[in-house]
């Protein structure tokens, strides 16, 4: 007997974007002046009104009791659906179904205000969540217990660390009860203690038999949590399976009749900045030849960066991720790992780094890179799992010299490490 | 971490979901929408939450508190006074700071009150793009949370009849009708001026102008009898001066009210709520579109 929490048929979601893109609202003076260009010009109203299709039919079930995993690159339509699904906006077509209440957490902390206390806010957020007064009031002590803010409850909120407040706005939000949970990207934010507790408290709310949608890019978390997954590519549905591994597997690579492509170029001219405007992200040999796939474990293999330079920055850091098939972080490297007169020296132009991944280092298997890139501690030019962009590479064989390993091991790395006699 | 993921569905029937789970339907609605006075209801807490942290924050952002709730009305009655008073304006047998002040307390509530409901959506982009509940509360919060600055003038204003050793006289019993038709006035034109401003940032702009134009055609500084007679029906058709000469009657029993200002300002108080309203209800499902 099937008891479903979320039916979805054919939702879709446009939005207009007029000529002044980002500004949704129109000015009075603008839409005055538009009348009489309406009435004699050649130009129709329509004419300036592109359509942007966030969400395209998108269907699907969700059992009660389920965790559903809504995953995708950024603009990928995840919010847009989180956000029809939370009844804050609507959709254009297609109809959706709710059985039950909903508590949407799109935001941490929706509504707090710094100027009021802790113990305020604590009313205000539990309100706008959805709860009634009394409600709040009955798991006051609970929610403040949880949050680990009881001395300054009475503080406003606005002398607390940023650590504190997530505390005390995740603690209103986990104390909740509605038959349905959807959440967005709560986890982003948020130290690895906070983000550890968020994941703990959704499990126990699916293993209490709700039902909880949750939109993320930690893919560890996602696999981890989710009983099904859903995989949006720009605004259309590319996979919906409770196969999740499967799912994430599509996301980080591709369809798999898709080859895995050990380069990428910025052919579309993406990412502009002045800093470094990545060109070109490629693996090669040793001879800067571009490499093919698969690679011997013990082959060479060089990561090759090119990009273009038009204002230098001291806090520009450049380098790429590593990740496993899995979608499990191995590493990160940048240019500026080593002591200071060991970086190379970027300049204005263009500028082609390369490092090498050491020899044996790695298992058998497929694995993912990102070009990341950042101004050090203050911006993201290239965001690992945001906007980074990727390339594949699988490693087949040439694991070791030694006649006892000649198959693929556990693990994901595979390391040829030295063993002495003391 | 350790996690563990539920390995099966959870076990359905140990799970205490009442029969007859609200069942919501999401799709696009066209046209008018009806009232949903159940949701509200449902709401109704954070209707009273959200007037407490209007009133709060009042108090907390401003650097004197409650002594500016006082001292700004009292101030603009004492400028208005002097210039009535220097001005020879008459008064309408009433001393002249009485005269002004029963003017200013139903005045100062309106345009307070349809100054922060009218900005009120826009400055509250936050909640609107984030979660979901009726978003009339918005609007209504604020002018109730006005509510509160009427109560100080009022306070002043009873400080001024003992003064004055005024007393009022049975007409008073009609105050809270006045008052009750003062809020719907305010929280109509609240409810056109915040939507409309979703759309049309410059509304924003354009309320405090049309505000203190507004005063000057009402009967605060300048008494109705001033008005010549043959202007004296399109001035009526303002609501404000059957509401501030229905005040003004309902606390010292007489002043220029007549059956004409009173018609006009009781229906039109009553179209603004219900016209602002609907259009409300019609307008808000794409606020957090273009907000």
């Amino acid at each position: 007997m099937s008891h479903p929490a979320i039916q979805v048929e054919k939702i879709s979601k446009s939005f207009s974007i007029n000529r002044f893109q980002g500004n949704q609202y129109k000015t009075l003076r603008e839409e005055l002046l538009s009348i009489p260009r309406q009435i004699f010009g050649r130009k129709k109203a329509s004419d300036n009104k592109e359509c942007l299709m966030a969400l395209k039919d998108i269907s699907f079930e969700v059992e009660r009791g389920e965790v559903l995993g809504i995953i995708g690159r950024n603009g990928a339509g995840k919010s847009t659906l989180l956000k029809v699904l939370s009844r804050i906006i609507e959709p254009t077509s297609g109809r959706a179904t709710i059985y039950g209440r909903v508590g949407s957490l799109l935001e941490v902390g929706t509504g707090f205000h710094r100027e009021l206390t802790g113990r305020e806010n604590i009313f205000l957020n539990g309100t706008i969540l959805g709860m009634r007064k009394a409600e709040v009031a009955a798991k006051f002590d609970e929610i403040l217990a949880f949050s680990g803010v009881e001395q300054f409850v009475d503080t406003p909120v606005k002398h607390y660390s940023s650590g504190m407040y997530m505390r005390l706005a995740f603690a209103v939000a986990a104390h909740l009860e509605p038959e349905i949970l959807v959440v967005d990207e709560v986890l982003a934010v948020g130290d690895a203690e906070f983000q550890k507790r968020c994941l703990g408290k959704m499990g126990e709310v699916a293993k209490s038999g709700r039902t909880v949608l949750f939109v993320s890019h930690n893919m560890n978390g996602v696999e981890q949590l989710c009983t099904r997954a859903l995989l949006l590519k720009k605004g259309v549905m590319a996979k919906h399976s409770s196969d999740v591994r499967s799912v994430i597997k599509e996301h980080l690579f591709g369809s798999s009749d898709q080859e895995p492509t050990t380069e990428w170029v910025n052919s579309s001219g993406e990412f502009q900045n002045p800093w470094f405007q990545p060109t070109r992200f490629v693996l090669t040999d040793e001879h800067g030849n571009k490499a093919g796939v698969p690679l011997s474990s013990n082959a060479e293999v060089w990561i090759q960066l090119e990009g273009e330079v038009r204002q230098l920055d001291p806090a520009l850091t450049v380098g790429y991720a590593l990740y496993s098939e899995e979608g499990h972080l191995l590493y990160w490297s940048y240019q500026t790992d080593l002591a200071e007169d060991q970086w190379p020296k970027i300049e204005i132009g263009r500028n082609v780094l390369r490092s090498q991944i050491p020899k044996r280092l790695l298992n058998d298997g497929t694995f993912r890179l990102e070009l990341i890139c950042s101004l050090h501690c203050r911006q993201w030019l290239l965001e690992p799992g945001v906007t980074a962009p990727s390339v594949f590479f699988s490693i087949q064989g040439g694991l070791s010299d030694s006649p006892l390993w000649m198959l693929r091991r556990p693990g994901i790395l595979a390391p040829n490490l030295r063993w002495e006699k003391t | 971490m350790t996690i563990e993921p539920p390995k099966t569905a959870p076990d359905l029937s140990s799970l205490q979901i009442p029969d007859g789970l609200p069942r919501i339907v999401i799709e696009k609605r066209s046209g008018w929408a009806a009232f949903d006075l159940k949701e509200l209801w449902a709401y109704r807490d954070l209707l009273w939450v959200l007037v407490g942290r209007e009133i709060k924050l009042r108090y907390k952002q401003t650097g004197m508190g409650v002594a500016w709730a006082l001292l700004q009305p009292l101030l603009a009655g004492l400028i208005f006074g002097a210039l009535v008073y220097f001005a020879r304006l008459p008064s309408g047998g009433l001393p002249v700071m009485l005269y002004v002040f029963s003017g200013l307390v139903p005045w100062m509530f309106f345009s307070g009150a349809v100054q922060r409901g009218g900005t009120s959506l826009v400055s509250n982009t936050q909640l609107i793009t984030k979660i979901y509940f009726p978003r009339l509360l918005i609007p209504l919060s604020n002018t109730l949370a006005a509510l509160l600055d009427w109560l100080v003038t009022m306070i002043l204003l009873v400080v001024l009849m003992i003064y004055y050793r005024q007393a009022p006289g049975l007409s008073l019993l009609a105050l809270p009708f006045f008052v009750l038709f003062l809020i719907l006035a305010a929280t109509g034109i609240s409810l056109w001026v915040s939507a409309l401003s979703v759309r049309y940032r410059d509304f924003v702009y354009v309320i405090p102008f049309v505000m203190q134009i507004w005063m000057y055609a009402s009967p605060i500084i300048f008494p109705v009898r001033l008005i010549p007679a043959k202007y004296l029906f399109f001035y009526n058709l303002n609501p404000m001066v059957g509401l501030i000469e229905g005040f003004r009657w309902s606390v010292f029993g007489h002043s220029s009210l007549t059956f004409q200002m009173f018609a006009v300002s009781t229906f039109t108080s009553i179209f603004l709520f219900v016209s602002g309203a609907v259009f409300f209800r019609r307008v808000e499902r794409t606020f957090a579109d273009i907000i």
